[in-house]
């Protein structure tokens, strides 16, 4: 089957659909006040319907491409590619997206599903931002009242993204409750949901809550993986690489680009790694890996592997990166997990930072710090695999919200004088950081 | 099932416990009274006293595990659980002053627990620990029934009562599954939100639900979430089988009120006219 680009967007693709239950696996399902119970069954009926309307669907097209700017590019890292001395090393370019993210993809299309069942108010939870930015870009151009939740910590760090989300006319509560990041504006927003159910639509950012958001947000970012098959074909006469690899923080950038090739039979299914925040080393305690240093809980509506403590108290995460600090992981990722069809790896806050660097340096691509764990690993693997290999990584996010947070954490003025190699991260209590240097 | 050591063997326990106090309420012409409180709240240590002043005037005590998540609560309880875990109680714990309760007092102790301490826990592990402690039943406002059967079995299993939530968005298939999974009493909540005494909450949403669960019912009915004073506990006593007060109670510890003075007023608005 050949697929052309053109008709990508005009279909959101049938993968596997949770049970009745809404499980993937024995993870997922809708762990929810009842409340919220018959606006979520709404929910998972509009977005069948949609999903089967041609007007929802061309509407959609439309401001992928015109406002979106869709396809996003799939581009050769040359560069860093002969830096790794290994596989070829391509990057899907999300960070080319209107918004700097993959975000803007799912919030568009759970935008129109507001205005198709006639919500007039949106709320959303942010981390990094990124995707308050985007579901206030989806407010905006659709007309709807827009709030956002953020912990007072990530407004801290992302302050940037605050401001531009104001500017387009949202509303930001800050969060102050547990440990004023990620998971508390989630309860939060969830709150507000379950109180305003009856005119707010909840525009939740990742394949994470309550059945139908795990499934229906793969669906509206597996354009990702979709894209990436057309345009590996066209470079590569082929439409899997070896490997895909993505950073995970609920999941949802992961899981666009590994749905589309993660139900192929085993012989055609490349290897699908997800690199998850190990902050400052799983070992030390203080980092957002949930496959690594979890275990299986209920957060969010979800059955997930999740950081809590033996009697059922979530364990705050840490991570560098806003985008990536979430205790849990998608339901669809712990069942790739559990099954094999994805291996999930730890990236710490100093591999990161490293690797932040040296795509910029090699390549003049400034990534979000998200998807920067995923380019350390992908460096990685490139040797691990060899010449003949081809490896395709999901670039998240550009990484122009984390510029002051990055320039605090290298001290960069310091290192600019010092030397012209790239910079090094300040922190070297990290072990297994393998240090990289760029032989001009 | 055996307790030979159990510092008291009441001859009835769990749902039968439950049933019998409200209908000594019925009896005596109230609505049951349901105080709720978080377990080692404002201390562990000063807890206790708080739940005998409770108890003194309460049908049922509802005890609440302190939660790092709990995203059915308002910012009363929310920062009634952190305080309560910052001085370290968690769920055994939890378990622990019900079982140091118990000594003293015969009501039904129920727990209202998120459903990740359970499964932290091990449910078995979890239902036998709150048997030994004398808990008669578990309120659990993150697990729709259909979410996870075993509990309600393995509840049974040890002898404890379950109670599930109705809202007013329930459509009449969900209020039928909801009270048909209840063993101990049907939970209705009388606003679309969280917990807490919302300015000005009105409770004009709880004659309809109230009507449809009585369908379905084969439990008592208690109605709370908002349910602030002895008025609004007044309004709510000529409708629903029971009232459950939370966060007024949490407030009152916070600003160091009586806390047996407001229990017995708004007892008192549980009498129906
Ligand atoms: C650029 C970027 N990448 C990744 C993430 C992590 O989210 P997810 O795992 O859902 O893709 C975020 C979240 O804010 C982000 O902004």
């Amino acid at each position: 089957m050949t697929l052309k680009l053109s008709d990508l967007t005009l279909l959101l693709p049938d993968y596997p659909q949770p049970d009745p239950r809404g499980r993937f696996g024995r993870f997922g399902g809708r762990y929810v006040p009842e409340t919220l119970i018959p606006a979520l069954d709404e929910l998972e009926e509009a977005y069948r319907n949609a999903k089967q309307d041609p007007s929802f669907l061309n509407e959609l097209d439309r401001l992928l491409r015109e406002f979106v700017g869709r396809p996003s590019p799939l581009y050769l890292a040359q560069r860093l590619t002969d830096y790794a001395g290994g596989a070829k090393i391509y990057l899907k370019r999300e960070d080319f997206n209107y918004t700097g993210a993959h975000k803007i993809n799912n919030c568009l299309a759970q935008g129109l599903l507001a205005v198709r069942m006639g919500k007039k108010r949106i709320v959303a939870e942010t981390g990094a931002g990124q995707h308050g930015v985007a579901s206030a870009t989806a407010a905006a151009l659709l007309g709807l009242d827009c709030v956002v939740y953020m912990g007072a910590e990530d407004i801290r760090r992302q302050e940037l993204n605050v401001f531009r989300m104001k500017l387009l006319g949202a509303e930001v509560r800050e969060v102050t409750s547990g440990t004023k990041t990620l998971k508390d504006a989630t309860n939060e927003a969830i709150r507000d949901w379950v109180t305003n159910v009856r005119d707010t639509f909840y525009i939740l950012g990742s394949v994470v809550g309550p059945h139908p958001y795990p499934a229906m947000v793969r669906d509206f970012q597996s354009i990702i993986g979709e894209e990436t098959k057309v345009q590996l074909e066209a470079l590569e006469g082929r439409q899997a690489p070896d490997a895909i690899v993505a950073c995970v923080g609920g999941g949802s950038n992961a899981i666009g680009i590994f749905a589309p090739y993660a139900y192929l039979p085993a012989d055609q299914r490349p290897r699908l790694i997800g690199t998850e925040a190990a902050g400052e080393g799983v070992h030390t305690g203080k980092h957002a890996a949930s496959v690594a240093g979890g275990r299986v809980g209920v957060l969010h509506g979800s059955l997930m592997y999740l950081l809590n403590d033996d009697e059922g108290q979530i364990v705050p995460p840490h991570s560098i990166s806003a985008g990536l600090d979430y205790p849990g992981i998608g339901p669809e990722h712990c069942f790739y997990s559990e099954t094999g069809l994805a291996e999930y790896v730890p990236v710490t806050d100093a591999q990161a930072l490293e690797a932040l660097s040296l795509l910029t340096r090699l390549e003049g691509i400034l990534p979000a710090l998200e998807s920067a764990h995923a380019i350390y690993y992908a460096v990685e693997l490139a040797r691990e695999l060899g010449p003949d290999g081809i490896i395709v990584v999901n670039l998240s996010g550009r990484g122009d919200k984390d510029v002051s947070e990055v320039m605090r954490l290298l001290d960069l003025e310091k290192k600019l004088d010092s030397d012209k190699s790239v910079a090094q991260p300040q922190d070297q209590h990290v072990g297994d950081a393998r240090k990289i240097e760029v032989n001009a | 099932m055996s307790a030979p050591t159990a510092p008291t063997t009441p001859k009835v326990r769990g749902p039968a416990r439950i049933h019998a106090a409200f209908a000594e309420a019925q009896a005596q012409g109230r609505a049951a009274f349901i105080p709720f409180m978080t377990a080692g709240y404002p201390t562990a240590a000063e807890f206790p006293a708080v739940a005998d002043a409770l108890l003194e005037r309460a049908d049922l005590l509802e005890v609440g595990i302190p939660y790092s998540d709990p995203l059915g609560d308002g910012p009363t309880i929310q920062r009634a659980s952190e305080q309560a875990l910052d001085g370290g109680t968690s769920t055994r714990r939890t378990l622990q002053l019900v079982a140091d309760l118990r000594v003293r007092h015969d009501k039904p102790i129920v727990i209202m627990t998120y459903v990740n301490p359970i499964y932290a826990v091990g449910p078995r592990e979890f239902m036998r620990l709150a048997q030994e402690a004398g808990v008669d039943g578990l309120i659990l406002p993150d697990l729709p029934p259909d979410q996870d059967i075993e509990i309600a079995a393995l509840a049974e299993e040890y002898g404890l009562a379950v109670t599930f939530l109705i809202a007013p968005t329930s459509t009449p298939a969900r209020v039928r599954l909801v009270a048909e999974a209840c063993t101990g009493f049907l939970y209705a909540v009388s606003v679309t939100g969280v917990t807490g005494t919302r300015e000005g909450a009105a409770l004009g949403e709880v004659p309809a639900m109230l009507a449809l669960a009585r369908q379905f019912a084969h439990v008592p009915i208690a109605v709370g979430f908002g349910v602030k004073d002895a008025a609004t506990a007044s309004q709510v006593a000529q409708q629903a089988d029971g009232v459950v007060v939370g966060s007024a109670f949490i407030n009152a510890v916070r600003d160091g009120q009586d806390v047996g003075a407001l229990a017995a007023e708004i007892a008192e608005g549980c009498k129906k006219q």
